[in-house]
């Protein structure tokens, strides 16, 4: 299993998590729903604005459906920061893992593998986490 | 009066609780009757939506485009015609 990102949104996301420490950082990618297809950005509020949790905002959580269903689309990507720590699923990031068909990416911006960045994804269903490949692509479509 | 009938939509993961329907209905005229109410025609609905008979943390209910959680909660009173979204909070941490 691969996630397909493009280069600009892998870009943007390590922006957002260095512009947002030390709080967590997230956001979504939504595409056409059934595609699979990572298409539009949407970074989102961390409305618990701390180094060590995120949550959307509930009112912008219902808002971000509403635009999916009007617009036939889905979550394909759900992304989030860890400031101090690896780039994988801790138990609370796994205990509220939602999003059956969303690929969960992970960056780290921890300053022992500094300049280095980690930007790994995982599908997370029924609790088990499943590490996937990263292929960046210039262009949707690819 | 009987009580009105509310639509009610459910997300993704909760669908194999309703037999994979997205939008259902139930009579009731606030949530904590609109729960019990659900957990009767979908058993172990309620559970995802309670713990110890509280509305569950990192749930999201909505009444029309207004978070229960500053309508009172589970005594979140009910009309004709309101619609109840339900969704779980899109939350982690390190």
């Amino acid at each position: 299993m691969t996630l397909k990102i493009l280069a600009e949104h892998v870009d943007a996301i390590y922006q957002q998590s260095i512009a947002e420490y030390p709080d967590e950082c997230c956001g979504v990618i939504i595409g056409p729903e059934g595609s699979n297809s990572a298409e539009i950005l949407k970074p989102m509020v961390n409305s618990a604005h701390s180094p060590t949790f995120y949550e959307f905002d509930s009112k912008d959580l219902l808002s971000l459906y509403r635009d999916l269903d009007d617009n036939s689309q889905e979550l394909i990507v759900v992304y989030h920061s860890h400031t101090e720590t690896e780039a994988y699923p801790s138990r609370t990031d796994i205990a509220y893992a939602s999003e059956p068909n969303a690929h969960y990416v992970l960056v780290s911006t921890r300053k022992e593998i500094a300049p280095e960045r980690e930007f790994r994804s995982y599908r997370i269903i029924d609790g088990i986490v499943t590490e996937e490949a990263v292929e960046i692509i210039a262009a949707i479509g690819e | 009066m009987p009580a009105p009938t509310i639509e009610v939509r459910i997300p993704t993961i909760l669908r194999p609780y309703t037999n994979n329907e997205k939008v259902v209905s139930a009579e009731a005229t606030n949530l904590s009757e609109l729960i019990t109410a659900l957990d009767k025609n979908f058993v172990g609905l309620g559970d995802r939506l309670l713990e110890n008979g509280e509305l569950r943390r990192f749930i999201n209910i909505y009444i029309n485009d207004e978070d229960v959680r500053f309508m009172g909660s589970l005594d979140a009173t009910l009309k004709a015609g309101d619609s109840v979204t339900i969704l779980p909070a899109v939350a982690g941490g390190c």
